[in-house]
């Protein structure tokens, strides 16, 4: 009975407090709601741009093209031997018709060239789409692929892949950066803002202890009146969050660019973890800010 | 029988001022006790070790079976539940009402909510302050916000009352109904060591005295005067 007294006590006095000291306690939620914001911000940004390069890693192939006079058994035994490549994943085949088809669609010069050629007649080559697993290892997997026999030559863009992955690697480094000084400033920003806020509370601490309150007894109530001020403090971003990037991904039609570099996350359940990920930072950021200020007033 | 007995205690400050040396004292149950001194003198170094707010670097300080002087950080709501402390600056929470400022100290024993109201409103009507219970500290006298620290100091029945200059900031016929209640509060059987620079309540309240005089213990008086001691 007077554990949940207690408990009960904890609750409405840290309540109360939230109320009594609200010019303070606004300051807080304030700096919480603010920095929290930019934490949002900097998550959507980097998990897209993560996205983003994931998409691109996974749409990523090398056209292998074989001799022109390659029997079908030898065409069989290319595939065999590309799909035991490690890094090879999906190998898609890609006859001469369907090559004729799509360069004819494509140049109006190559289809009349096509067209003079005797009917029955097709001297473009047989070939494999090869999709890599891993981006940062398709010059390896090229230069194995090369050496297959009745391999003529293979195509991947080498040039534009390799300045692609150092882009994206570039900008997942600094968001990822981004993101982790983003939540330490936070972390420091807001735990400074509560312990000025608790700092006006110096004489209530020290009236608490004077009256033999435990340091426990004291240390709670700042614990959950820092949980309530993060709580308050996370749900403006949360809702910013939730609508705008549901809206901001509605306005663009889920695509940033284009649809094959840049197809942002979808909304769920990207929105949900973020949301979530906004709510532990300030609930453990007003917690461990309160906790951490109290305690200096309790080593007397 | 002893409530207080502080044997052979002695505090240096870091900066290297000496505060008390030498300092050895009994107190028993009941007494009324007057701790006087010039500024400097020491005598609010020891009243602050009797509610733990600083430690000796040597000697004991026990109070009511409690070594104070050992007493771990953690633990020092054990001694504060069987004091009462009364400030020169009141130490009131500005923004509760004279009730809650004297309910918030029993609060911390999680007693129940009737229990406290009547018991907060026995010593606000023993302070004389029953029709006030409603009003903010700044809306009361200097003298009736002393009477609610009085009424906080003493609401969960301490068994020793330590009064830190009470009378400090207050004009004499102010400062002489605190003393009433004090001394009210003395007769109930709680023992009461206070702090003064105030020559006519010493004078008139005829009580034991204690002369600290640089860091030291030079008299005491069983029934002193301030005239006869400084």
């Amino acid at each position: 009975m007077k554990l949940f007294r207690s408990i009960n006590r904890y609750f409405r006095d840290a309540g109360k407090s939230v109320v009594r000291n609200f010019s303070l306690s606004l300051a807080s939620i304030s700096c919480i709601t603010i920095t929290l914001i930019v934490v949002a911000l900097s998550i959507v940004l980097s998990y897209n741009v993560e996205h983003m390069a994931e998409h691109v890693s996974s749409n990523t192939s090398i056209v292998v093209f074989l001799d022109e006079d390659a029997t079908e058994n030898q065409i069989e035994q290319v595939k065999n031997n590309l799909v035991r490549i490690d890094n090879v994943g999906e190998v898609t085949p890609k006859t001469k018709e369907e090559w004729a088809k799509e360069v004819r669609e494509k140049d109006k010069i190559i289809s009349i060239a096509i067209d003079s050629w005797p009917a029955g007649e097709n001297h473009l080559m047989y070939s494999y789409v090869v999709k890599v697993k891993d981006i940062n290892e398709i010059d390896n997997t090229a230069s194995i692929i090369e050496k297959i026999d009745n391999v003529s030559y293979i195509n991947y863009g080498k040039e534009y892949i390799s300045s692609v992955i150092t882009i994206f690697d570039v900008i997942k480094k600094v968001c990822i950066g981004g993101v982790v000084a983003l939540i330490l400033v936070t972390a420091f920003l807001i735990a400074n803002t509560i312990k000025l806020a608790i700092f006006s509370r110096k004489t209530e601490i020290e009236i608490m202890r004077l009256v033999g309150a435990s340091n426990m007894a004291i240390k709670v109530p700042f614990i959950i009146e820092g949980s309530f001020i993060g709580f308050i403090g996370s749900i403006i971003p949360i809702v910013l969050t939730f609508y705008g990037y549901n809206a901001l991904y509605n306005f663009l039609d889920g695509k940033l660019f284009s649809s094959s570099l840049g197809e942002l996350v979808e909304p769920y359940p990207f929105i949900l973890y973020t949301s979530l990920i906004l709510l532990v930072i300030g609930l453990l950021v007003g917690m461990f800010g309160s906790y951490n200020a109290v305690k200096k007033y309790l080593k007397i | 029988m002893d409530l207080i007995r502080i044997t052979d205690v002695q505090k240096t400050y870091k900066t290297g001022t000496v505060a008390l040396y030498d300092i050895d004292l009994t107190i028993s149950k009941g007494d009324f006790v007057f701790v006087i001194g010039a500024s400097g003198s020491g005598k609010s170094t020891l009243i602050k070790m009797l509610y733990r707010e600083e430690k000796p670097d040597k000697g004991s300080i026990m109070i009511g079976g409690i070594n104070v002087a050992k007493l771990k950080n953690r633990k020092v709501y054990i001694l504060r539940r069987k004091i009462g402390v009364v400030f020169q600056d009141f130490k009131l929470l500005p923004k509760l009402t004279v009730y809650e400022n004297v309910a918030f100290a029993m609060e911390v024993f999680n007693y129940d909510k009737k229990k406290i109201h009547h018991r907060v409103m026995e010593v606000l009507e023993l302070v004389g302050l029953k029709n006030k219970a409603r009003m903010y500290p700044d809306q009361l006298s200097g003298g009736e916000q002393q009477r609610v620290v009085i009424a906080r100091a003493i609401v969960n029945n301490p068994k020793l009352l330590i009064c830190d200059e009470p009378t400090g900031n207050l004009d004499p016929d102010t400062s002489m109904g605190i003393m009433k209640v004090l001394d009210d509060i003395n007769k109930m059987g709680t023992t009461i060591v206070m702090t003064t620079h105030n020559r006519d309540i010493v004078n008139a309240m005829k009580k034991r005295v204690v002369v600290l005089h640089e860091g030291k213990i030079v008299q005491d008086y069983e029934r002193g005067k301030y005239y006869e001691v400084v």
